[in-house]
């Protein structure tokens, strides 16, 4: 199928595509399919009882990657789509989801997406997700995502999140339940501005013996805008937790950020390191003593910082 | 050239500059001592823009620059290397080098820089700016800036502290390097005596006054005698001034 220029540009935006992708892919738009392709090895399902589809991945399946994009540009709509996603034992696959938003109107659009993720024994999993909105419109663009994830003795699952602009509100919600000898490291990044809101909250349990996550986000608040950050650990066991969240907080902005390690065994080792704060002004003066601009130097701290 | 006329500073009721009158010419190599609180950091300060003088003006190359900031002063060719370097979450050594440069780099000139300093390119190039460093290893990428900055008049505030000896050697080499092939005037706030050792001249600061500048054969044997200190800066203030 050929995209238009719209097409192409959101697809770059939040998949970092141009043209259909190579391998399994699934490309939603405006709350309908609109371009679907399986291998051999990866085979997608619409539901029947809801919108969404199944993703299912054959044991030892290797290098293979699943793009399921999603744009929104009509006026108005709400989208709900559930998507599972089904990886068999050993298998080792990249999969790039996104949603980005083009409102042109005053209407609000939203697209609420819930991933529930299902690892079999010994697979690898990295999942990369990123949000995106533009417009020229009134109209809010909303972007809740929802992420379940169920983890096999010994899988790992490596998350990678980017919202840097243009999401007016965003409620993210990740759980994950970790068996035996898995490991789960997720990376966010966020950036709001004007009068965005973003609420993030996590809950890793380890229930398995030497299950291990690290939970790393970075955040960046400008103007008006508010986040929220919320982590629990919960270790049920011999396991590992680590989660380290900074934000950086300039102009009128709020961020709260709450943190919650809850240790139910004597082996249970969890660690949680937060920061709030302006821009250290040694960091620009350094810089400006390279020849950038006080204002050059705050971009390259915030770029660096969300990189 | 670099000329400071009659540069005062005052800071919470206390005088931590007074009337300073300096030229540092061009193409030399020149070592500020002087004991703490003697006003040595904040006159490098006071150079590079990081802090305003109460009174007198600063002349680089015959231009009035009192009233620039720190970023003019960096595009007119003046660098600062800090005492604390800065670490930065998120930004890699290559990043700061390359906005030292100006440019991008090439792997094997940031290997060039970064081996100067005794650090290995492989091990370093990516690494973030952050705590993972230690301080001998952030003073060292610090310096590794500087030296890829190429600035006309370099300034390093105490560039010995928190390096072992080891690398202070090669922090030496970096400074003859940097004077042989850049030309310019390199500043060194230093105590140590190796480094004013190699200085063309030393200047000697105490209780913000230049007390002493001359050639370092005249100035250094000075400050090497066996005297105890308060005496010997008595006896290069010709016993005027007391000791702290």
């Amino acid at each position: 199928m050929s995209l238009d220029s719209l097409e192409k540009h959101m697809l770059k935006q939040i998949a970092d595509i141009e043209e259909v992708p190579m391998g399994a892919y699934n490309i939603r738009k405006d709350g309908k399919g609109i371009a679907r392709n399986t291998t051999s090895n990866i085979d997608i399902v619409p539901k029947k009882d809801k919108p969404g589809i199944d993703i299912i991945i054959k044991e030892n399946t290797k290098n293979e990657s699943v793009h399921i994009p999603v744009i929104l540009t009509a006026e108005g709509l709400k989208d709900v789509v559930y998507n599972d996603f089904y990886i068999g034992k050993n298998a080792d696959v990249v999969i790039v989801a996104g949603c980005g938003i083009h409102n042109n109107y005053c209407e609000t659009s939203e697209h609420d997406g819930i991933h529930t993720f299902h690892l079999e024994e010994n697979c690898k999993v990295r999942y990369v997700e990123k949000h995106y909105g533009e417009g020229d419109g009134t109209g809010k663009r909303i972007l809740n995502p929802e992420t379940i994830i169920f983890q096999k003795k010994g899988s790992s699952f490596e998350m990678e999140t980017v919202q840097i602009k243009g999401v007016d509100s965003t409620v993210r919600n990740t759980v994950a339940h970790l068996e035996e000898d898995t490991n789960l490291v997720i990376t966010e990044r966020l950036m709001t501005h004007g009068t965005q809101h973003a609420k993030t909250s996590f809950e890793v349990n380890l229930n398995g013996e030497n299950s291990s996550t690290h939970v790393t986000s970075r955040s960046v608040a400008k103007e008006n805008s508010t986040q929220e950050f919320i982590s629990k650990v919960i270790g049920n066991t011999k396991s590992f937790g680590h989660v380290e969240c900074d934000a950086i907080i300039m102009d009128k902005a709020k961020v709260i950020s709450t943190p919650e390690i809850v240790a139910n065994h004597l082996d249970a080792n969890l660690i949680h390191e937060a920061a709030i704060g302006k821009i250290a002004g040694d960091q620009i003066i350094k810089l400006m003593t390279l020849g950038l601009t006080e204002q050059e130097a705050e971009e390259q701290i915030i770029n660096g910082f969300l990189k | 050239m670099l000329l400071l006329q009659d540069i005062s500073f005052n800071r919470d009721n206390k005088q931590i500059l007074s009337h300073i009158n300096l030229r540092i010419d061009t193409g030399k190599f020149v070592a500020i001592t002087g004991p703490n609180g003697s006003g040595k950091s904040t006159l490098a300060k006071i150079i590079m823009g990081m802090e305003k003088p109460d009174s007198g003006a600063i002349l680089f190359d015959g231009q009035d620059i009192t009233s620039m900031d720190i970023t003019q002063r960096a595009k007119l060719g003046i660098g600062f290397a800090f005492q604390q370097p800065v670490k930065f979450k998120g930004l890699t050594v290559q990043d700061l080098i390359e906005l030292a440069t100006g440019n991008k780099i090439k792997f094997s000139e940031a290997c060039d820089y970064l081996s100067d300093v005794g650090l290995c390119a492989k091990e370093y190039i990516h690494r973030e700016i952050n705590d993972s460093l230690s301080g001998g290893e952030l003073k060292r990428i610090e310096i590794a800036m500087l030296e890829a900055k190429k600035s006309k008049f370099t300034i390093f505030d105490e560039p010995e502290a928190g390096i072992d000896i080891w690398s202070f050697n090669n922090l030496i080499q970096v400074f003859e390097k940097m004077h042989d092939e850049i030309k310019g005037s390199i500043v060194v706030i230093s105590h140590q005596e190796k480094l004013l050792s190699i200085a063309d001249e030393i200047v000697l600061l105490n209780s913000g006054k230049v007390v002493n500048h001359g050639k370092r054969e005249e100035i250094l044997p000075l400050l090497l005698t066996t005297n105890r200190s308060c005496s010997r800066f008595r006896e290069l203030e010709g016993g005027a001034t007391k000791c702290h």
